[in-house]
């Protein structure tokens, strides 16, 4: 990646409170343009890690780049950034005009050019009508587009989002989430989107970090975080998993706990303990020995059967561990019913070796 | 079931809840009745009464002439001293209180009860006490005219004059201003500066435009409660003041003991009185709460 395509560096960033070390020797490309995620459950670092971004905490060690500036220990008014913070911060004593030309206020932006700058980030998050309510007159959601277009007015070359659709309800927070997605575009800046929900990474997300005890697990492109997973955790936080206990046998064979020899690449040592990790719904079940030629198939018995409306949801024992199955909602005559004896098969590329 | 609520039982539970909040509220505002709301009903009374060529109060005859005497020089010269020296006391109060309830309300939760009961400490002895030992720090060969002389600022007399008053009334004071302060600015959400500061204000502005706006309902209670009884302190300028006459609180008292003037000392106290309530009424309107 060429220099001026990244828009945020973090190179062996640390930070630590007290004995604790919420950041643990990060490096991360953000790249110039992209939505980011940095996912991961709370705890792990990454609200921290986007406050070192923005300014608002100093990291203990390592180097913070903007388009190739370092940032040092620059406060956060020097900062080509800005957040959209979770609790949104809006001042309650300004109505929203003033809330969002706050920014160009401090930096002394001429008073025509912040009023028609304010009135296009107002529009641009639909809240022209609402211009001179206090914040504690709007909803949820309102408080959280007059957020958005506070930040976007000042036309950072990154902007910050700490969970910030994290206190809305269900319904309206996919609504968001289209919206930002399409905001994004439009605008066309950097993202850098802190959350812990995985379905909201994956669905806006050009790139999701996963992180867990201040160390990032995996970057990658949301397909690749979803179907090849390389550690056990990133596996499991994304969305459901069944784990097959293995063991390298050698760079592009593993060996199953049952003894099943498996052609599966990985860069582990030989005799490694490893897992193998294979989705529900890559899984599919077939009556025993009828499973196409060219998958791996295990024999099972169907433990019990769960309908969910568009899907059914198996779970079968094979000798040594259960297996959760997700079949598409099919015809009476294709289901299996408890105690059928099945055999259960997946392709070898729909599978992915982790550790951890 | 065959158990119903039958109409009216609801509004009866209702009036026999608010019946017992009355009956435990009632020894209270008879207390209150009798030795705050009567006394206050005879000044005003007194205000409009006669002075006989005695001295003596008559409750008859009602008149205004005690409310026309306030707007002579010497009264209006005593109203506008007690309102300037209210006014010092209030605006040094807030200067020293406002720093150090910031800086009390920025530590962590067990060090700020620490401090507050610091502020609190001076309030566990006598105010008539305290006010005295002032008296002998300022005196003639007290500590802290020595220390002013030694420093070469002046001869440090400043006992029996308006500064000391002052030093006295901030003094006393001091506590009223700090804690409303605190308990404002302690409210006030930290994120709301973080967002101020991201957004390119630098530490002054964010300041200025957050915290002090936000910790406004703090300044308006901490400076009612402070002008409101320096405007009519009576103990403080008595006993650190030199000319007695000068200051409201004591020209009430001279008019009911020396001058036997009860209808001009209860049109003062009226005066003053009025005073403290749109005091009160302006910090109502600002929307505060904790007073």
């Amino acid at each position: 990646m060429s220099e001026a395509s990244v828009a945020v560096g973090l190179h062996g960033v640390v930070k630590r409170f007290g004995d604790v070390v919420a950041v643990d020797n990060l490096d991360l490309d953000i790249r110039d343009g992209e939505f980011f995620s940095l996912l991961g459950p709370s705890g792990c670092g990454k609200t921290t890690t986007l406050r070192m971004i923005a300014g608002l905490e100093l990291p203990t060690a390592g180097s913070v780049t903007i388009h190739g500036e370092e940032m040092g220990i620059r406060p956060p008014n020097k900062r080509p950034v800005n957040t959209v913070f979770q609790s949104y911060a809006l001042f309650p004593h300004m109505d929203v005009a003033r809330n969002v030309g706050f920014g160009l206020e401090m930096r002394k932006v001429p008073k025509e050019e912040r009023s028609s700058l304010i009135d296009w980030a107002i529009d641009l998050v639909e809240m022209g009508a609402m211009a001179h309510r206090k914040p504690a007159q709007l909803s949820g959601g309102q408080q959280q587009r007059v957020a958005l277009a506070r930040a976007l007015v000042n036309r950072p070359e990154v902007l910050l989002l700490d969970e910030p659709l994290g206190a809305l309800d269900l319904k309206l927070r996919h609504q968001m989430q289209h919206e930002l997605k399409e905001l994004q575009r439009e605008v066309g800046i950097t993202f850098v989107y802190v959350t812990h929900d995985q379905e909201e990474a994956v669905t806006m997300s050009d790139r999701i970090g996963v992180m867990h005890d201040g160390k990032l697990l995996q970057v990658d492109s949301p397909e690749r975080i979803y179907e090849h997973p390389t550690t056990r955790f990133v596996a499991d936080f994304i969305g459901q998993t069944n784990f097959l206990e293995a063991t390298v046998a050698s760079a592009d064979e593993v060996v199953l706990a049952n003894g099943d020899r498996l052609r599966l690449s990985t860069d582990h040592d030989g005799g490694a303990a490893v897992a193998v990790t294979v989705r529900p719904e890559r899984l599919t079940v077939h009556g025993r020995d009828e499973a196409p030629v060219g998958a791996h198939s295990l024999d099972g018995v169907v433990d019990s059967v769960v309908y969910m409306g568009n899907a059914i949801n198996y779970t079968i024992s094979v000798d040594w561990m259960h297996l959760e199955v997700r079949c598409p909602a099919t015809l009476a005559d294709d289901r299996k019913y408890e105690g059928d004896e099945v055999t259960v098969s997946f392709d070898p590329d729909h599978a992915s070796v982790v550790v951890g | 079931m065959d158990v119903v609520v039958e109409p009216g039982l609801e509004h009866q539970a209702e009036r026999a809840r608010s019946r017992h909040g009355f009956l435990m509220g009632l020894p209270t505002m008879i207390y209150l009745f009798v030795f705050f709301v009567v006394p206050l009903g005879f000044v005003v009374m007194y205000s409009f009464a006669t002075r006989t060529r005695t001295g003596r109060t008559e409750l008859a005859g009602w008149n205004v002439e005690a409310y026309e005497r306030l707007g002579e020089t010497v009264v209006r010269a005593v109203a506008f001293r007690s309102l300037w020296i209210a006014a010092v006391t209030t605006i040094l109060s807030l200067a020293l209180a406002y720093p150090l309830a910031y800086f009390i309300s920025t530590r962590r939760p067990a060090t700020r009860n620490m401090l507050l009961v610091g502020v609190m400490i001076p309030f566990w002895s006598n105010f008539l006490i305290r006010t005295y030992a002032w008296r002998v720090l300022l005196d003639s060969d007290g500590i802290f005219t020595r220390i002013m002389s030694g420093m070469g600022l002046g001869d440090g007399r400043i006992l029996f004059t308006n500064n000391a008053v002052i030093l006295g009334l901030v003094y006393g004071y001091l506590p009223f201003m700090v804690l409303p302060l605190y308990a404002a600015i302690e409210r006030i959400d930290w994120s709301l500066v973080e967002g101020a500061r991201d957004l390119y204000a630098s530490g002054w502005s964010a300041f200025r435009r957050v915290v002090w706006p936000l910790s406004k309902p703090g300044v308006i209670a901490g400076s009612i409660l402070v002008f409101v009884p320096s405007f009519g302190a009576y103990v403080t300028p008595a006993i650190l003041g030199g000319n007695k006459k000068g200051l409201m609180g004591s020209y009430i008292v001279d008019q009911f003991m020396d001058a036997r003037n009860g209808p001009l000392g209860s049109s003062l106290s009226v005066l003053v009185l009025v005073v403290m309530l749109m005091g009160t009424l302006i910090y109502f309107r600002q929307g505060g709460r904790s007073l």
